[in-house]
C-alpha cells in the first residue's frame, strides 16, 4: 500500500480517490459486451430452467436412487464460495490487522453475492417449485431444510449490514466528488446512499461502533452457517453422510473455496479497474498463506475421515472407500486430493512460484477442485446402495450444466454491475490505514493532522 | 404461489383436502416473521386427512375402543419369489395394479439377497413404517407424517418434491414422480387420498402406504392377498392378532417362536416389518436357484402422454 510513500499525502489521497471512483462514472464498449455475453449465458440457463419447469425434473439425471445431484452440490458449493469474504473481514477487523483494508470491500461483496446465487439452488432443485410457499404455511422447525433457510436468510442479511455500513462514508464521497461526467441517476442514487455523513465525530463514533459489533456478530453466524448446510447430509442416516466431523470439514472447505474465490475476484477486479497500487503482492501473499494453512486443515480432515473409515472396513463405508480411491470416483478424487489440496499448498510455499501469477493458479485449482469435491461427496454418498441392488449411477443433463453456467455467469453479472454502483475499493478506511502507518514528524511537518478517529484505537470517545 | 393455485391445487380445492382455514394461514405467517421457535406453534393442523386421523385418535381415547397398531410379518421361509409359479413376484405385481404405480415404482420390492454360504434369499421389502420415522423427522412441510395407527403417509397435495425424505430413508423405500406419471382412466376418477395415492401426481414422493384404508374395511394389503404362499401376515399389535388369509396367529408368540427380525434394527427406526428368517425353505425353493421375473406395468398401453424413467 505505500508504494510511493513518498508523494504528499494529499496526492496519494486524490489519485487513490480518483482510481477507485473511475469506473463509477464511465463505461466503455468493452463492459457493455461482457454484461452481453453474461446476460445471454443466463438466458440460456432461463430457457434450460423453463423446460424442466415444464416437463419435471425428469429431465435432469437425477433418479430415485440418486435423488440429489449436481443441484444440490452446486448449492453447497457457492454457499462454501461465500464463506470466507465477510468471515475473513470480520476475523482480521477484530484481530486489528490492517493489511486486507484494500479488500475488505470486495471479500464482502463475494459473500453477499454468492448467497444470492446459492440460494436459488435449492428451490431450483424442488419437484414442485409452485408449491414453495408450503414452507411459508406448514414449515417445520424440525427439519434441516427450514434449518437451511433460516441460516442462510440470516447470514445474508447480516452480511450486507456488514458490507453496507461501512460503504456510508465512501458513497457520501462518491456524492461529494463525482462531477457532472456521472449520470444523474447515479448522482442521486449516491445522495441518498450516503444518508446524511458529514464525517462528524459522533457519526464517526457510530460507525466505527456499528462495524465492531458486526465484525464480532457475524463470525458465529457464519460458521453456524455452514455447519447447517452440512446437516442436510449430516443428519441422516446414510453411511458416508452420517457422521459427527461433517460440520466442521464443511466450513473448512468453505473458508478454502473462499478465500481462493477472494483471490481470484481480486485478481480480475485489480486488473479491470487498474487497482495495482492499492492491492499488492503483500495481498495475494497474506491470503495465500491462508490458503495454503487452510489446505493443510482440508488433507488433516481428509485423512482422520479415510484413514478411520478404511481401516475398518465397515460394510457401506467399504463401499464408499472403494468407489472414491479405486471405484468410478476415484479420477475426481486423486484430482481434487493431488490438484487441490497439495499442489496449492505446494506452489505457495515455495518461494520460486510464491509470485502472484503462481498464487492465482493455485486458487483457480482450488476453486475448480472444490466444486468437484462438493460434486462427488454428494453423488457418491447417494450411490451406496442401501438395499441388495446394483449400485445406481448419475450423470447431470445438459439441463442442469446449462443451470450450473447460469449461475456462474450470474454470478458475474452481478459483481459486473455492482462495480459500477459502489467503490470496490473501502477509500476511507485505505486512507486512514496511510495515514496510520505514515511517521508523525511527516506528518507535523506538513502540516497535516490525522483524522479524528483511527482504525486501531477502535473510535472511541 | 400457494397450493390453491397450481394444477393439483384445483383438485385439492375440489376434494377440499388442503384448504387451509384464513386464520390458521395468517397465523402461519406471523410465525414465520417471529422466527425459528414459533413456526412450531405456527404449524396449522391444515390437512383435512390429517384432521381426520387425529380426530379418529382422540375420539378412540374417549370411548376406550383401542387404536389400531398395524405391523406385518413376512415369513422367508415361504418366499419363493414366485418361482415355482413361473411369475414375477405378485405381492409387487398386485401392488402396483391396486394402486395404479407408476413405472418403475415398486413399493414393495423383492431383493434377492446373497447368503451367507452362497445361493440366495428373497426379501420383499415395503416402506417399514418406521416408529421412528427418519423421513418424517426431515420432511420441511410435513408432507410425511405418521399417524396415530403408527403408519407413515405422504400427503402428495402439500409435498413440494424437496426429496430430502429420500435421502432420509435408510431402506430406499420412497419414489419420486420425475416426470408425468401414467394414469389410466381408471385413476383419474379415483378421489385422492393419502392413504390410497391415487392418481400419482408429477413432482412428489410416493410410497407403501400399508393399505390401512383396506384393512379398516376387514380386508388384507394387497401384497398379502396376492401371495400364493401366504408368505405375508398383517395385523394389529394392539390386538395382539396378524393373519395371512389361511391362519391366524397370536403376533406377539409368532415373532419370538420363530425368531423374527427387523431390517437394519440397529439404526433405531424401530420398524412396523418383522422378517422370519428362511429362504424358501417351506415352499420347496433350493437357495442356490436364482432369479425373479421382471416387474410389468400393465396399463401403460392404455395412458397416452405419459413417461417412464429408470431407478
Ligand atoms: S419430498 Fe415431499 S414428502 Fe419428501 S421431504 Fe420433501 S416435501 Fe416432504
Ligand atoms: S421405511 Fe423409509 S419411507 Fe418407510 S417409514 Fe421408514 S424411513 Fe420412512
Amino acid at each position: 500500500m505505500s508504494a510511493r510513500r513518498g508523494d504528499p499525502p494529499a496526492a496519494w489521497r486524490a489519485r487513490l480517490e480518483r482510481r477507485v471512483l473511475a469506473p463509477l462514472a464511465r463505461t466503455g464498449w468493452r463492459y457493455r459486451l461482457w454484461i452481453l455475453f453474461l446476460v445471454a449465458v443466463v438466458a440460456w440457463a432461463v430457457f434450460a430452467y423453463s423446460r424442466q419447469l415444464g416437463r419435471g425434473l425428469i429431465v435432469t439425471g437425477m433418479r430415485d436412487r440418486i435423488s440429489w445431484g449436481l443441484y444440490i452440490a452446486s448449492f453447497v458449493f457457492f454457499i462454501g464460495i461465500s464463506h470466507a469474504g465477510t468471515l475473513l473481514s470480520a476475523i482480521l477487523r477484530v484481530s486489528r490487522a490492517t493489511w486486507q483494508m484494500s479488500i475488505t470491500r470486495m471479500a464482502e461483496f463475494i459473500t453477499v453475492v454468492a448467497l444470492l446465487v446459492a440460494g436459488l439452488f435449492p428451490f431450483i432443485d424442488l419437484g414442485r417449485p409452485d408449491r414453495v410457499f408450503n414452507l411459508v404455511r406448514f414449515g417445520r422447525w424440525q427439519s434441516p431444510l427450514l434449518w437451511d433457510i433460516f441460516a442462510i436468510t440470516t447470514y445474508l442479511t447480516g452480511s450486507l449490514i456488514y458490507l453496507l455500513i461501512p460503504l456510508v462514508p465512501d458513497f457520501a464521497l462518491c456524492r461529494d466528488r463525482l462531477g457532472q461526467e456521472a449520470p444523474r441517476w447515479k448522482r442521486r442514487f449516491f445522495r441518498a446512499a450516503a444518508v446524511g455523513w458529514e464525517g462528524s465525530p459522533g457519526q464517526q463514533w457510530r460507525l466505527h461502533r456499528a462495524m465492531k459489533i458486526m465484525a464480532v456478530l457475524i463470525i458465529p453466524i457464519a460458521v453456524s452457517v455452514h455447519t447447517v448446510v452440512s446437516w442436510i447430509f449430516a443428519m441422516t442416516l446414510r453411511v458416508p453422510f452420517n457422521s459427527t466431523v461433517f460440520g466442521a470439514y464443511f466450513v473448512a472447505g468453505a473458508i478454502y473455496s473462499g478465500i481462493a474465490a477472494i483471490i481470484l475476484l481480486m485478481a480480475v477486479l485489480r486488473r479491470v479497474l487498474h487497482l495495482e497500487e492499492y492491492i499488492t503482492r503483500t495481498q495475494f501473499v497474506n491470503l495465500g498463506y491462508l490458503l495454503a494453512a487452510l489446505s493443510g486443515v482440508m488433507m488433516y480432515f481428509n485423512l482422520s475421515e479415510y484413514v478411520t473409515s478404511g481401516y475398518k472396513m465397515e460394510a457401506g463405508v467399504a463401499f464408499q472407500f472403494r468407489q472414491l480411491m479405486t471405484g468410478s470416483f476415484a479420477p475426481l478424487f486423486w484430482l481434487y486430493a493431488f490438484g487441490g489440496l497439495l499442489a496449492p499448498a505446494l506452489v505457495i510455499l515455495f518461494r520460486r512460484t510464491r509470485t502472484i501469477p503462481g498464487i492465482i493458479t493455485a486458487s483457480v485449482l482450488v476453486v475448480v477442485t472444490m466444486w468437484i469435491e462438493r460434486y462427488f461427496l454428494v453423488v457418491s454418498g447417494f450411490r451406496v446402495p442401501l438395499m441388495p441392488y446394483a449400485p445406481a449411477s448419475y450423470a447431470p443433463t445438459w439441463i442442469e450444466w446449462s443451470v450450473l453456467a447460469g449461475a456462474f455467469a450470474l454470478f458475474a453479472l452481478i459483481v459486473s454491475v455492482v462495480v459500477k454502483l459502489l467503490p470496490v475499493v473501502s477509500v476511507w478506511e485505505v486512507t486512514e490505514q496511510e495515514e496510520w502507518e505514515r511517521p508523525a514528524e511527516v506528518v507535523q511537518e506538513r502540516g497535516w493532522a490525522p483524522a479524528a478517529v483511527s482504525p486501531s484505537s477502535g473510535g472511541e470517545p | 404461489m400457494d397450493t390453491g393455485v397450481g394444477p393439483d391445487g384445483e383438485a385439492a380445492e375440489a376434494t377440499g383436502e388442503s384448504r387451509v382455514p384464513r386464520r390458521g394461514f395468517l397465523r402461519s405467517l406471523v410465525a414465520w416473521g417471529a422466527g425459528i421457535a414459533a413456526v412450531g406453534v405456527g404449524v396449522p393442523e391444515a390437512n383435512a386427512l390429517r384432521q381426520g386421523t387425529r380426530a379418529a385418535g382422540t375420539a378412540a381415547a374417549a370411548t376406550g375402543t383401542r387404536l389400531r397398531r398395524w405391523a406385518m410379518v413376512i415369513d422367508l421361509r415361504r418366499c419363493d419369489g414366485c418361482q415355482a409359479i413361473d411369475e414375477p413376484p405378485r405381492c409387487t405385481q398386485a401392488c402396483i395394479q391396486g394402486h395404479l404405480a407408476p413405472e418403475p415404482m415398486q413399493w414393495i420390492e423383492v431383493y434377492e439377497a446373497p447368503l451367507p454360504g452362497g445361493g440366495t434369499q428373497f426379501i420383499p421389502s415395503p416402506c417399514m413404517q418406521c416408529q421412528n420415522p427418519p423421513c418424517v423427522n426431515v420432511c420441511p412441510v410435513g408432507a410425511t407424517f405418521s399417524t396415530p395407527e403408527g403408519i407413515v403417509l405422504v400427503d402428495q397435495m402439500r409435498c413440494i418434491g424437496c426429496r430430502i425424505c429420500m435421502e432420509a430413508c435408510p431402506y430406499d423405500r420412497r419414489f419420486f414422480n420425475w416426470g408425468s406419471p401414467p394414469i389410466p382412466r381408471e385413476a383419474a376418477l379415483t378421489e385422492y387420498s393419502a392413504e390410497h395415492e391415487v392418481p400419482a401426481i408429477r413432482g412428489t414422493v410416493m410410497k407403501c402406504e400399508f393399505c390401512p384404508d383396506l384393512a379398516r374395511g376387514g380386508r388384507r394389503p394387497y401384497c398379502s392377498q396376492a401371495c400364493p404362499n401366504g408368505c405375508i401376515y398383517y395385523g394389529d399389535l394392539e390386538e395382539d392378532l396378524a393373519t395371512n388369509g389361511r391362519e391366524v396367529v397370536r403376533l406377539s408368540r409368532f415373532l419370538s417362536k420363530n425368531t423374527a427380525f427387523r431390517l437394519k434394527e440397529e439404526l433405531g427406526t424401530d420398524p412396523r416389518v418383522f422378517y422370519i428368517p428362511g429362504y424358501g425353505q417351506d415352499v420347496g425353493r433350493s437357495p442356490y436357484r436364482r432369479g425373479l421375473k421382471r416387474i410389468l406395468w400393465p396399463w401403460r398401453r392404455v395412458a397416452a402422454g405419459s413417461e417412464r424413467w429408470g431407478r
